[in-house]
């Protein structure tokens, strides 16, 4: 027999044990400490802080401290599992670098955009504030001042902040980094039902007999759904998993059907698959007669570059999503094109696999998921591509039942609860209204108790575009709270430095450690984190999750829910309200936005006693009122009612999260079907009630080609994404020593063959270069990525190697959001 | 790189979370010209390159490979791997962490057995093997790289927190 090296450690600790053994130690020098009382720990539960899965944590507090964290077996989504980031939870609070006070570039004492860092008190950093909002504000109005926020911002700090800028600055310059991640998903649920988010939940991982993953890694980025998938995929051989990307990742490793496309042209496999239903004979005519209508979209959009851009002057119909009706018949000629061999050919997909993932469309008895997020969402064709998914889904009849799931996955943990639901959009209000309808506003106004008439009816600049806006000096003061743009934004040197260095900004960025955005700002404020508040957010699922506040944060840390109201003090109904509008309600004059927005009278309702005694709550104690359970109340009273219904704030406290809406007392599964939603009329089978004649859209949209592809000189495509160990920018899990030192920088995955052919080795150091920018990193041949010739994957969680100074500020001219899996680079060695 | 305006500033390096660095030449700015530190003042993750600036990136580390076991921040952890996999077959076809985790295999490679927990399906029932919602291991355990951390975690293991609380009961 052979020696293996585990054949050798094996008698190295026969060995070590003999040698132990016989030894015994005094009863006094006892190494366990058995004492219940300082034994004990308080478990209390929270969801992970990291993706949009939403898993429940078990939570070990002691002393102040989070001492231990581990997958919650009673939460649904988990069931006690949780992914390599989740488990280190307990130390992403406890990096030696936390700002725990506040900091503002000074010069002689004073603010000077060219000065260095300094300590400053909690009244200091808001005296400036104050100042540069008033400023900005008299000589530009509402739309010189912006914020930037979060799908990380708990359910309570995006409405206190859409309420602050839409309510209080009359301002609609509030965007989530969720435009950046799920604004493609919001359009295409728009376009296609009406209503905003899936129709289906988790529990079709367990129903499902086929899983189609659309550019989607689960097995890194929802590691614990993904958990799910393989639990039911290698339980049940009968079970198919289809896995179509740009490059071959972990995911493959449970592909049945592995497809690697070129970029842009799910578009094509898409339309492929809708003309095989077709011709095939599997269109489910019985559903299609009911609930879905056809219509045909406006082509050659554009870019969402700038106006000045030429790809942008050469689109006919620039930013448009119009559509006109059509019918079946018309819908079918126009995807006859599209036959197996021609998306062989775009795809590089062999058509035989085409066909089995056809299949599993098109097959009545296959209960069918498919699943998609960045891939999909971050294309230049977001909106379309969401579009496209779901008519497969309409043709068939197969959606809204158990395993028969059109599911958009999301990137954040509340970029559904808080970005999507509260409307932290810039033409969002809470519940899926827009500012743009006069009658939303009038009931906005009604709920806020602010006076009619008053909100503003022009969306306002979206995350890109306030990015823009920052470099032209139209906007000149601007609020981050929980992102990290300028490692996440799209062109950082030729847009986002010139932007927040512009002589003419002041920047003001809350975050937990100092990020490169924090460096690029003019005053950092430092926040508390997690269960350092209490919060709430909302997953891919519609599950609301709420938590207590377990520690304290460290130094003068505070939640952005306190800044947000805090600052709100320091301004007063006449310095930014209209003249007419205080002339006609006077009993306005007078107030603070704090009196206004927070104090009332419908915030301020629950008192301190309703709080837990078991559990600390600095914002209510500040403030004097159960902040947070006031919030969450006037916010639920936009839904409740009209398909967005939430349930008492204090249930949440007792349970592991409930899936609106959430119909006297009780959860939903699948919306639009009869059984499953008390929304859906009896007898009807399915109402998409998101649309007033209760029936879906399927679009006709065609292929249309990427903003910028491969060239002679610029000859690979590059995309970015994240790795497992790691959440977005790095910020918080590059401080954990286990996740760092398991992925510690990014690196230029690459075909050995390209990699060859340039004369490179793995290790090498390289410069990924773009027509934009350019980084340096080392070139990784091996490993969990493996792209096929002609295209690099770089992560872009390092922030020494800001890769997004290479890539493409395109967006999808409909939803906005940039499209960071598709540009063209070079790579040289250095 | 044709609009910047690079600001003077030392470089200091940056462990604390305070930065109080360096004076610097005013220069003239107009909307035209952004001020950019010459090096990070408070960014601690971006060594000394100034943010409109890249520098060459550290070489890719070796995985450790001894093969000792690592000490847990708290029982729950998943154990890290303290060994090179990068060339085992982890996938629905086989899973190499078995040939020496497996209860079968533990005592011949005197590996530690995959825990208990690992037998657990969704509902809490024990199966007579790992439950496939745990077959993919690197979804949890990952392997170590050779390099030191950039910035120190200050987190406090529960055994510290027990015995001074166990002092104070004294």
């Amino acid at each position: 027999m052979k020696l293996t090296r585990r054949d050798v450690i094996k008698a190295q600790a026969a060995a070590t044990a003999a040698t132990v053994a016989g030894i015994s130690l005094p009863a006094s020098a006892s190494n366990i400490i058995t004492s219940s009382k300082a034994n004990k720990l308080t478990w209390s539960k929270a969801p992970c802080r990291f993706c949009g899965t939403g898993c429940g944590i078990s939570v070990a507090t002691k002393d102040g401290k989070v001492v231990a964290t581990h997958g919650d077996e009673k939460a649904p989504v988990n069931k006690g599992l949780s992914c390599v980031k989740g488990y280190f939870l307990s130390k992403i609070m406890y990096g030696k670098d936390r700002i725990t006070t506040p900091m503002l570039r000074k010069k002689d004492g004073v603010f000077n955009k060219e000065g260095d860092f300094t300590p400053v008190s909690w009244d200091e950093a808001f005296d400036i504030m104050e100042e540069k909002f008033k400023k900005v504000l008299k000589e530009k109005g509402p739309d010189g001042i912006s914020m930037f926020g979060s799908g990380q911002w708990t359910v309570h700090e995006g409405y206190a902040a859409v309420k602050l800028m839409k309510a209080g600055f009359l301002s609609n310059n509030i965007d989530p980094n969720a435009r950046h991640c799920m604004a493609s998903a919001v359009g295409g649920f728009m376009r296609t039902f009406g209503i905003d988010e899936p129709m289906g939940c988790y529990d079709d991982m367990e129903a499902a007999d086929a899983f189609v993953l659309w550019g989607s890694n689960m097995a890194e980025m929802h590691p614990i759904l993904w958990t799910r998938i393989a639990d039911r995929r290698l339980s049940n051989p009968h079970v198919k998993v289809a896995v179509l990307s740009t490059f071959e990742h972990r995911s493959f490793d449970l592909a049945d059907i592995p497809a690697v496309f070129t970029p842009q042209t799910d578009m094509v496999l898409l339309n492929a698959i809708a003309n095989y239903i077709i011709e095939s004979g599997s269109v489910n005519h019985d559903f299609i007669n009911k609930h879905v209508n056809f219509r045909e979209g406006v082509t050659d959009i554009g870019y969402g570059l700038r106006p000045t851009h030429e790809l942008q002057k050469k689109a006919k119909n620039p930013n448009s999503g119009a559509s006109t009706p059509i019918d079946l018949e018309a819908f079918a000629k126009f995807v006859k094109p599209y036959t197996f061999e021609y998306a062989e050919e775009m795809s590089g997909v062999p058509a035989a696999n085409i066909e089995k993932i056809a299949k599993l469309y098109a097959d009545p008895k296959i209960k069918v998921m498919s699943l998609w997020t960045m891939g999909v969402n971050q294309h230049t064709r977001g909106v379309w591509t969401n579009n496209l998914l779901y008519n497969i889904h309409l043709l068939t009849g197969k959606i809204a039942e158990p395993g028969n799931s059109p599911f958009s996955l999301t990137g954040q943990p509340s970029a559904c609860g808080t970005a999507r639901e509260v409307g932290t959009f810039s033409h969002r209000l809470p519940a899926d209204m827009v500012v743009k309808n006069p009658k939303h506003r009038a009931l906005s106004e009604k709920l806020w108790k602010i006076p009619a008439g008053i909100l503003n009816g022009k969306p306002g600049s979206h995350a890109v575009q306030q990015i823009r806006d920052l470099k032209d000096s139209k906007i000149n003061v601007c609020w981050n709270q929980v992102n990290n743009n300028v490692q996440a934004g799209a062109n950082i040197n030729e847009e986002i430095l010139p932007g927040y260095r512009n002589p003419d900004n002041f920047i003001i960025t809350s975050d937990a450690y100092p990020t490169v955005t924090a460096e690029a700002s003019d005053l950092i404020l430092p926040s508390a984190m997690w269960v350092e508040k209490e919060g709430a957010f909302g997953n891919a699922e519609r599950r609301t999750q709420v938590w207590y506040q377990l520690v304290n944060a460290p130094g003068d840390a505070r939640s952005d829910l306190w800044q947000l109201v805090e600052f709100s003090k320091r301004f007063k109904t006449d310095e930014v309200w209209p003249a007419e509008i205080l002339a006609a309600n006077p009993e306005y004059k007078g107030k603070t936005l704090y009196e206004v927005l927070y104090k009332n009278g419908q915030v301020d309702n629950f008192p301190l006693s309703q709080i837990s005694p078991d559990y600390e709550n600095q914002e209510s104690k500040d403030f004097g009122f159960y902040l947070q359970k006031g919030l969450f109340e006037e916010y639920a009273s936009f839904g409740r009612g009209h398909g967005h219904d939430l349930a008492d704030y204090d249930r949440y406290h007792k349970e592991r999260g409930l899936r609106w809406p959430v119909v006297n007392g009780v959860e939903t599964k699948w919306r639009f079907k009869e059984g499953s939603d008390p929304y859906v009329a009896k007898g009807t089978g399915w109402q998409f009630y998101g649309k007033k004649d209760n029936r879906a859209i399927i679009f006709a949209l065609p292929y249309e080609p990427p903003a910028e592809s491969p060239d002679e000189e610029f000859n690979m495509w590059l995309s970015t994404g994240r790795v497992l160990e790691h959440w977005h920018s790095g910020s918080m899990t590059q401080r954990v020593p286990e996740l760092y030192k398991a992925f510690p920088n990014a690196v230029c995955f690459m075909h050995p063959e390209d990699a060859k052919k340039r004369g490179m080795r793995r290790g090498d150091e390289v410069k990924v270069i773009s027509r934009r920018g350019e980084i340096r990193t080392r070139i990784e041949t091996r490993g969990r990525n493996k792209p096929p010739v002609g295209l690099v994957f770089v992560p872009w969680f390092d922030a020494s190697q800001l890769i997004n100074k290479v890539t493409l500020d395109a967006t999808d001219p409909l939803s906005k959001q940039t499209d960071y899996k598709k540009c063209a680079v070079k790579i040289e060695k250095v | 790189m044709k609009a910047l305006t690079i600001k003077n500033a030392m470089t200091f390096a940056m462990t604390a979370v305070l930065a109080i660095s360096s004076i610097a030449l005013p220069l003239t700015a107009s909307a035209e010209e952004k001020v950019i530190d010459n090096a990070p003042q408070v960014s601690t993750l971006r060594g000394t390159a100034p943010l409109n600036a890249e520098v060459t990136p550290p070489i890719i580390e070796m995985v450790e490979n001894n093969d000792l076991k690592r000490q847990r921040d708290y029982p729950q952890q998943p154990p890290t791997i303290p060994h090179d996999i990068s060339k085992y077959q982890l996938d629905k076809n086989f899973n190499k962490c078995m040939d020496c985790h497996s209860r079968k295999f533990a005592d011949e490679a005197q590996a530690p057995a995959v825990s208990v927990t690992h037998y657990m399906n969704r509902d809490g029932d024990f199966l007579g093997e790992v439950s496939p919602r745990r077959y993919f291991c690197t979804q949890c355990h990952v392997h170590q790289l050779e390099g030191k951390p950039l910035v120190e975690n200050e987190f406090v293991d529960m055994e510290k927190l027990i015995r001074q609380s166990h002092k104070q009961a004294k």
